[in-house]
């Protein structure tokens, strides 16, 4: 077996905000940008890893959902509770400096967490919540 | 209330109540009280105590002796703090509503617990010890549900 993790998928409520916050602030490269009526998926991940990718896709588009199941994933999305997506830094206390610095929305500053890791956490625009923690 | 929405919460203050509870888990260990919680996103206490509720399922007065319990736990296990030094460090005032609130949670008061838990996660994967020693709050739904 020689599968690897190729692609990972969060939803955003806003292309443009998505870009602002994973290419701008986070630094990741821009590998797709694809747009459908009216709606896009970006493509994102750091360029230490190209093999590895962010969808960053629009979740209204997923065929299926009733309207109800719709409102309930923004309203998830909206306070906080739908998607996460844990990374990690060589330096995270440097990395969440820049980071607050550029004004996104913190959770947590950098903290030696009782179960063993250095981490912090942000929020990006959409909500989704991103852990970063000490790489080992 | 009761409106043919079914009550549910604007997207908007979902999002400011994301923001609360986010401060709630970032500085909880301060004295923060639900009325410096509200007033930091422009709402009421009563407000954003309804609306808090209807979006978690629990009063941010409860999610902030939860999280301040939680790390508790954690200070108590290490077996190197009193009750009292813990109570204040979490961000309690009252060491009589902490004790309480952590038997109602935890089933044990603080200092059964601190004497009884030191050796109980010797060994254990902190990742696993983390999961394990979490605070349920279903434990306390229950309890009510089925007094």
């Amino acid at each position: 077996m020689d599968i690897t993790i190729h692609s990972s998928f969060l939803p955003h409520t806003d292309a443009d905000a998505a870009l602002g916050f994973y290419r701008d602030a986070l630094g990741f490269e821009v590998r797709n940008d694809v747009g459908y009526n009216g709606m896009r998926w970006l493509t994102v991940g750091p360029a230490g890893q190209p093999a590895v990718s962010v969808v960053l896709y629009p979740p209204e588009a997923e065929p299926g959902l009733t309207d109800e199941e719709r409102r309930t994933v923004a309203e998830m999305m909206a306070k906080g509770t739908y998607a996460r997506l844990l990374l990690a830094a060589e330096d995270v206390d440097a990395t969440f400096a820049r980071l607050a610095a550029g004004g996104v929305e913190v959770v947590e500053e950098p903290t030696d967490q009782p179960y063993g890791v250095r981490d912090c956490a942000v929020r990006d625009p959409a909500g989704n919540l991103l852990r970063i923690q000490q790489r080992r | 209330m009761g409106s043919r929405s079914g009550d549910r919460v604007p997207l908007a203050d979902l999002v400011l109540l994301r923001q609360v509870r986010d401060r709630i888990d970032r500085e909880y260990a301060q004295p923060l009280d639900v009325e410096a919680l509200a007033r930091g996103v422009h709402m009421s206490a009563g407000h954003l105590s309804r609306l808090f509720r209807r979006a978690y399922g629990e009063s941010p007065y409860s999610y902030l002796m939860t999280r301040r319990i939680e790390r508790a736990m954690a200070l108590l296990r290490r077996g190197d703090r009193s009750v009292t030094d813990v109570c204040f460090e979490v961000g309690c005032s009252s060491l009589g509503t902490f004790s309480t609130r952590f038997t109602e949670l935890v089933g044990v008061p603080p200092s059964v617990y601190r004497k009884e838990a030191a050796a109980a996660t010797v060994g254990m994967p902190a990742c696993v010890a983390k999961q394990v020693t979490r605070p349920v709050r279903n434990r306390e739904a229950r309890r009510a549900a089925c007094p």
